[in-house]
């Protein structure tokens, strides 16, 4: 038994220069399941004597930590590009695998409603089918009046459009919940725009209301401020003017120092300095009053914003087309 | 909106700066889209005196002039044939760059030097040339500069004016803004040559008369005032050049004094009117009612328009003559022959405007004015001061003017809380500033326990509610002096829409695959029956909303091609429509879906060749992790060449599996998948304890019979391997007619969870496996 621990340890001393098929027979000849001749001797231990069993035991099953030891490292050798082992050249590319991108408006609305939660606010989604009433009435917006003509509409009929903003949201959230209410609402609206190098027919928007009661102006302002700041950076310059959407008064438009010029003047900006960012306000009472809110007790803010414009401004992309291209040069930019 | 920074300057009394006048206007909420600067290059130019003219010694068709500039007198070459001794004209002396980049040198031209240059209305810019150069007609000094002497300087300014705020449509509601933000008097200036004894036009209630012309309002509901006056033996012609130049500073063009006056003061008191040539109304009456059956107008654009019996039409004793607030006939169209001329002055009701000028598909300035609403309470005003101009530019005089106006409406009061304007606003707003801000832009304020009374001027239709006068108070104040302090809140009530969070799971697994997310445009050709139809697409290949990710995904790999990427991993997550089953709201389901072709890695140098392609075991694999993350709790089977996935009652609810593309030669296959994202509960985890005891390993190579699938074999050795098989998994497959067809190798994991197992338990039970499979299945091993 002895000696056969000596013979194979000689016989295993061959791995060292064993090429590859020769390296191969030694693996099977050594520890093969079947006839491996380590194998066998490991079997032969139980006929043994309690005290040969525990010395040869443990000599044989050393060997065979040894041998597999050297298989294995004489095998890594042997797979290294050169052969020897001697002149591997480090500077050949490693081993990469494919990775996936998002896509940039989903970074670009994840962060937005990222920001927007450390303001207190959850996430929501709604319909993109809707009715007149969602999309329309109950947000104050008159069809007979002018400010409707800001939204050229597509129907699916029977009175159902598809969302022109995802205002509705305001009027569903505000009808199923009892404030505090803030929510950021994502989501596609659609508008019969032609397709242009800033617009589309469909399009991402995201929409955000709060709701509760003593909301102000200038909670407003702080949160628009606060999520411009986070978003953009910390000394991007806000401007808040007023304007006029039907269910928000007061009204603003929001505008942000231009991200290119940083205020001097830019074909971005048009040579304002400032780049238009999202509509916004106070929530109208009236729009209270239609989501069967009382409008003396609550008040709140809403705003709106394209997140694809703004990703158009946070990477520099020039063209809302490529956001449906499927372009994988595109997306793949942005890992 | 576009303004002349000279009109705004007018009625302010102050010279005025284009860009603060821009910033100001944009703090009150009409923010400015452009701003041009007109004829600001013709600073060097002057009026020049030309003295004498003679013939030039060498050439017949040029003059050689003797000009004085004012401060000597120079000899230059003049071609145009219209130059006269005596005259002024334009002159450009040496040094002096023209529009354009002309730079004028003292030249010899046919031997005789030439300094500097007398201009054509073309070479300054100003238009096409008539007569060869621009005499002028002014009592201005040789010297003086051309734009002191000529009202052309000047700055356009255009502003973007939202649908509330019909006043800023016109100079004067501009002008009002600006005075209050400079705290300047508004005042609007006389014109040069007007009468000033121009009477206020007579009330009546249903009808009445000017100058004996009958003016009779049948349809009050579509038009609550119509003023008319009438102004005899005026002298249609070309307007004075203020007049002209105000008109191109804004973009419009001259066209008559008739014409041009009735535009001036649209554009300056947004307030539309219409001349009528009065020898053409027959009556001559002015009848306001609705359009009757079968009557037709040609309008001034020269379409023959067919009213129907909702639009209100201005007609004369017998027959329309004008589409109320839209557009004029062409039967009573002032011509230059037109010595007499009935003016209107009118408020039209918006709706109506809205529907008329909708259903006849035209809008013009006089439309877009009356559909926001115009002043109601200021047209006796605008009335007078139009009579004024029109007078001023085209001679004649008022001989009648006559207000009918059935049910006199007074200025709405609107009560403000002053607590309240605190409250919304956050910041205390004192009483005084509150008032200030108010009377500075035309409300009238008066205290009323504990509360204002406001009267709302005619100009602002808007403001109709308390909020509506915080608005203004916030604007007047300026949204920017309002400050920017985070304040106590409480989180929302609001749960997060669970959808979220599947979506981000699914988005973590496939980014984690390296497939990018993609987002396809939803409006397409028809795909499907169960499409939903857009009422009014832009294109018929628009015109459905999709019912699947995979035509989108298609076109995109298909795009890829195009472009030469041969390696495509997309998918993505969208709503997808059918039709509603009941109803109106089209049926949305949220989908994920996915494409993947080319290379299942990146190339290597270690690997050489072809590197591996995807195939169809690469989409089942993400097919089925997708539809563990999203997919119902579903069951992935066979389904022909591919899978399908079922949900708990046997609902189709997904499908993977190569996909059709139309795909270039070079391309690989593509492979594909689609399925509903089905939000469930959240899944928790829980940790399974480690084992401490060692695995057995066992393989089985067994030979099956045609027919015979893998999870049929699987779920056997489940089923008689419990509870010590741990897992089983297929990992070789051999096909030869040697083995007897297929063979397929498995390997089985036994363990106890308490104890090592020995050798004999574990083959107990992979023989107890190895014949129920021969029962069950006719599977045998395989004697290899």
């Amino acid at each position: 038994m002895r000696d056969k621990l000596n013979d194979l340890a000689s016989a295993a001393a061959e791995i060292a220069t064993a090429d590859a098929s020769r390296l191969a027979e030694l693996k099977v000849s050594l520890l093969g399941r079947k006839a491996g001749k380590l194998t066998e001797l490991l079997r032969e231990l139980p006929t043994l004597s309690h005290e040969e069993r525990r010395t040869l035991g443990a000599q044989a099953n050393e060997l065979k930590k040894k041998i597999e030891a050297d298989i294995d490292e004489r095998e890594r050798t042997l797979a290294t590009p050169s052969g020897a082992g001697a002149d591997v050249d480090g500077s050949m590319p490693g081993r990469q695998a494919w990775r996936g991108a998002l896509h940039p408006v989903t970074l670009v609305v994840d962060e937005i409603c990222e920001i927007f939660r450390e303001l207190g606010f959850s996430r929501v989604t709604g319909p993109e089918a809707e009715t007149e009433e969602y999309n329309f009435t109950k947000l104050n917006i008159s069809l007979d009046h002018p400010a409707a003509d800001a939204q050229d509409t597509f129907y699916v009929g029977q009175g159902t459009l598809l969302r022109t903003h995802t205002s509705p949201m305001q009027a569903r959230v505000m009808e199923t919940n009892k404030p505090p209410i803030r929510v950021v609402v994502p989501g596609q609206v659609y508008r019969r725009d032609a397709f242009d190098p800033s617009h589309s027919p469909v399009f991402e928007q995201l929409e955000g209301l709060a709701v509760d009661e003593g909301l102000s102006f200038v909670d407003f302002k702080a949160a628009i401020d606060y999520f411009v700041k986070r978003f953009f950076t910390r000394d991007t310059v806000v401007r808040f003017e007023p304007s006029f959407f039907p269910f928000v008064e007061p009204g603003a438009q929001v505008q942000v120092q231009c991200v290119m010029c940083r205020g001097s003047g830019c074909s971005t900006c048009k040579q304002s300095g400032f780049l238009e960012i999202m509509g916004a306000g106070m929530v109208h009472p009236e729009v209270f009053t239609r989501c069967g809110l009382d409008a003396e007790r609550y008040t709140g803010y809403a705003f709106g914003m394209g997140p694809q414009r703004i990703a158009m401004l946070r990477y520099r992309i020039p063209d809302i087309r490529l956001f449906f291209e499927g372009d994988m040069r595109f997306l793949g930019q942005f890992t | 909106m576009n303004l002349s920074l000279n009109w705004l300057s007018s009625m302010l009394n102050r010279s005025l700066d284009a860009r603060e006048v821009g910033d100001l206007l944009a703090r009150a909420g009409a923010p400015v889209e452009a701003e041009e600067a007109l004829h600001q290059d013709l600073g060097d130019v002057i009026v020049a005196l030309v003295e004498k003219v003679d013939k030039h010694p060498n050439a017949d068709r040029l003059s050689l002039c003797q000009v004085n500039d004012g401060s000597s007198v120079v000899e230059v070459v003049c071609g145009a044939p219209n130059v006269t001794a005596g005259k002024k004209y334009p002159y450009a002396r040496v040094g002096t760059t023209l529009p354009g980049g002309l730079k004028l040198e003292s030249r010899k031209i046919r031997g005789v030097l030439s300094n500097g240059m007398l201009c054509s209305a073309k070479e300054l810019g100003l238009g096409v040339d008539h007569d060869g150069i621009l005499e002028l007609n002014t009592d201005a000094a040789p010297g003086t500069r051309f734009l002191d002497a000529m009202p052309l300087a000047d700055h356009r300014i255009t502003i973007e004016v939202t649908a509330n705020r019909p006043d800023l449509l016109g100079h004067k509601g501009v002008a009002r803004e600006l005075a209050a933000a400079y705290g300047v008097p508004l005042r609007l200036p006389p014109f040069p040559g007007a009468p000033t004894d121009v009477r206020e036009a007579t009330r009546a209630k249903g009808a009445g008369a000017a100058d004996g012309v009958e003016v009779r309002i049948e349809d009050a509901e579509g038009c609550p005032r119509y003023l008319a006056a009438v102004i005899r033996g005026v002298k249609v012609g070309p307007s004075p050049d203020w007049l002209q130049a105000r008109l191109r500073a804004i973009g419009a063009r001259p066209i008559n004094n008739v014409v041009d006056a009735t535009n001036y003061i649209l554009f300056e008191l947004n307030q539309p009117l219409h001349a009528f040539d009065l020898a053409r109304l027959k009556g001559p009456a002015i009848v306001v009612r609705r359009a009757k059956p079968g009557e037709r107008i040609t309008t001034l654009d020269g379409v023959v328009r067919v009213p129907d019996g909702e639009m209100t039409m201005i007609c004369d004793a017998t027959t329309p003559v004008a589409v109320a607030g839209v557009m004029g006939g062409q039967n009573s169209e002032v011509s230059s022959d037109t010595t007499d001329i009935l003016l209107e002055c009118a408020y039209f009701e918006p709706r109506r405007i809205r529907r008329t000028r909708k259903a006849l598909k035209t809008s013009t300035e006089a439309s877009y004015r009356f559909e926001r609403g115009i002043d109601l309470q200021s047209a006796p005003a605008a009335l007078r001061r139009a009579v004024e101009l029109l007078v001023a530019v085209a001679g004649g005089t008022v001989t009648g003017s006559v207000d009918v106006y059935p049910s006199p409406v007074h200025e709405p009061t609107v009560f403000l809380r002053t607590d309240r304007v605190a409250h919304l606003l956050g910041v205390a707003v004192p009483v005084g500033d509150i008032e200030r801000h108010l009377v500075s832009v035309g409300f009238a304020v008066a205290p009323k326990d504990h509360r204002l009374a406001v009267q709302v001027p005619g100009w602002r239709p808007d403001v109709t509610g308390e909020v509506d006068l915080i608005e203004e108070v916030a604007r007047l104040r300026g949204y920017d002096n309002f400050p920017v302090e985070i304040r106590a809140f409480r989180p929302s009530t609001v749960p997060d829409d669970p959808g979220e969070r599947v979506k981000d799971a699914v988005r973590r697994l496939l980014t984690g695959r390296g497939l990018h997310e993609t987002r396809s445009f939803p409006l397409g050709a028809q795909g499907s029956p169960e499409a939903v139809e857009l009422e009014n697409p832009m294109s018929a290949e628009e015109a459905y909303l999709r019912t699947d990710l995979s035509p989108g995904l298609v076109r995109a790999l298909e795009h890829n091609w195009a472009v030469r990427e041969r390696d495509v991993r997309l998918f993505e997550l969208g709503i997808v429509f059918r039709k509603p089953n009941a109803g109106k709201r089209p049926v949305e389901t949220l989908r994920l879906g996915a494409v993947v072709s080319g290379a299942r890695t990146p190339s290597h140098w270690t690997v050489s060749g072809k590197a591996l392609q995807y195939d169809r075991w690469d989409v089942k694999a993400l097919f089925e992790e997708a539809a563990a993350l999203a997919g119902a709790f579903g069951r992935v089977v066979e389904d022909g060449d591919g899978w399908k996935l079922e949900d708990a009652s046997g609902r189709v609810c997904g499908w993977a599996g190569e996909l059709t593309a139309d795909r270039p030669a070079w391309a690989a296959s593509a492979f594909g998948f689609e399925l509903d994202v089905h939000v469930g509960q959240r899944r928790v985890v829980v940790f399974a304890p480690l084992p401490g005891t060692p695995p057995v390993e066992r393989d089985l190579a067994l030979v099956l019979k045609p027919g015979v699938r893998a999870d049929q074999v699987e779920a056997v050795m489940r089923r008689v391997g419990a509870p010590l098989l741990e897992t089983c998994r297929a990992f070789d497959e051999y096909r030869s007619e040697q083995v007897g067809g297929r063979s397929v190798a498995w390997r089985l994991v036994f363990r106890a969870g308490d104890r090592t197992l020995r050798d004999e338990e574990v083959d107990a039970v992979v023989k107890k496996i190895v014949g129920t499979l021969k029962e069950e299945l006719d599977a045998r091993l395989r004697e290899s």
